[in-house]
């Protein structure tokens, strides 16, 4: 089953406070960052309290993502190795604009892991896109590499490249979300959105939310805690849509016992994106403690 | 490994824990926490195992805690010392293995 990841965390690296409750809010994806948040004079410091925390604090269930330091900076290898050797699930590389930086990066990823005696293609990596050029090579940037688990959007220094600024009805990244989507999607991989700075705007962040929700994004990056539950209701199934899912995966076990190759379920055909996507929508409810271990919604 | 110049990691926010290390002789530590009566023991011992795997004899140790974590506490004196020997792009991986 495929890995939910509604809500990716932005933790800034060199916040131990922040670092040490990470894992209480119930992220899908906690993103440790050892880039933008991080003063040049602290990276260093930065990228030990994120080895030394990835390796000590239980984060749960969380998947563990760290985004490093460019390869073209003096830290950008240091980071890999340290990240490496401390076990994180996923490197993410920043301001990715082609093929090549996924590549180059994977190179070092596949020399640390080596030089560490670290089975080889197990640090997965994402990439993170936030310029025109990286836009328009999302497709080819998805398909560089096996370990490649997602591509997000980065929208800051998108649209200020574009020579625009973010807008509430979200035009601006219209043709980006598409891409970055559709490159993901080719690939069979995941897509992200760009984070919503305005904490305080819920109305602004939930149009948000719907807008990527509608088109088909796993999920969205986060910078407040507060984030996490009005992403995870706007992605939570409704009861019907539950019920719905619910019936077609009975009747593909009862096809599956009878031994039918064909499904129908009241007078439709079944087939593989239907079945695909009442997996999804349990998943989803069952992440969002709607339903039971076997899919019965629970009463309210 | 010899402390070339003194260096400082870490904050005086909550939950971090700021060291000072400079040139001395043999190994002084001079802890101020809030929590010295229940953690002051456990604090000098992280700090006092770290210096010797990195085989450091001769220096002086000043550490501020705002009730850091063990591994914060390490972090923090890991770059301390990787800033006091001009290592910081080169971690000694034998240390940290």
């Amino acid at each position: 089953m495929e890995r939910l990841r509604r809500t990716m965390m932005f933790v800034p690296g060199n916040n131990p406070a922040m670092i040490k409750d990470a894992g209480i809010y119930g992220a899908d994806s906690i993103m440790f960052d050892l880039e933008d948040s991080v003063s040049l004079t602290e990276k260093d410091t930065a990228r030990m309290l994120v080895f030394e925390a990835l390796q000590n604090v239980d984060y749960g269930n969380s998947e563990l993502v760290v985004r490093i330091n460019g390869l073209d900076t003096e830290m950008g290898k240091a980071d890999i190795y340290a990240m490496v050797k401390a076990g994180v699930e996923v490197i993410r590389l920043p301001k990715t604009e082609t093929p090549d930086d996924v590549v180059e990066t994977e190179k070092v990823i596949a020399e640390a892991e080596k030089f560490f005696g670290i089975e080889n293609g197990r640090t997965h990596m994402m990439a993170a896109i936030e310029s025109a050029e990286g836009v328009l090579n999302a497709p080819a940037i998805a398909k560089a590499s096996d370990r490649l688990i997602g591509i997000a959007l980065g929208a800051e220094d998108y649209v200020t490249m574009m020579k625009t600024h973010r807008y509430p009805d979200g035009a601006e990244l219209s043709f980006a979300r598409n891409m970055i989507l559709h490159g993901a999607r080719a690939a069979g991989i995941a897509a992200f959105d760009t984070v919503y700075s305005d904490v305080d705007n819920t109305e602004g962040f939930n149009h948000e939310v719907e807008i990527i929700h509608e088109l088909g994004f796993d999920g969205k990056s986060v910078i407040n805690p507060r984030q996490i539950p009005l992403v995870n209701a706007i992605y939570a199934p409704s009861d019907k849509e539950i019920r719905n899912a619910k019936d077609v995966l009975n009747a593909i076990e009862e096809a599956h016992k009878k031994g039918s190759g064909v499904i129908s379920l009241r007078g439709k055909m079944v087939d593989k994106p239907v079945v695909a996507r009442a997996q999804r929508t349990m998943a989803l409810a069952k992440a969002s403690n709607l339903v039971d271990e076997d899919g019965n919604i629970y009463a309210k | 490994m010899e402390i070339k110049h003194t260096a400082l990691a870490g904050t005086l926010e909550s939950s971090d824990i700021q060291f000072t290390l400079s040139k001395g002789t043999g190994v002084e530590i001079n802890l101020d926490s809030q929590v010295e009566k229940q953690f002051g023991n456990q604090i000098r011992k992280v700090i006092t195992d770290l210096l010797k795997d990195y085989d450091i004899t001769d220096v002086n140790v000043r550490a501020v805690d705002k009730g850091a974590l063990d591994c914060t506490i390490k972090a923090r004196l890991i770059a301390a010392i990787q800033r006091a020997t001009d290592t910081q792009n080169q971690p000694n991986w034998e240390v940290l293995g």
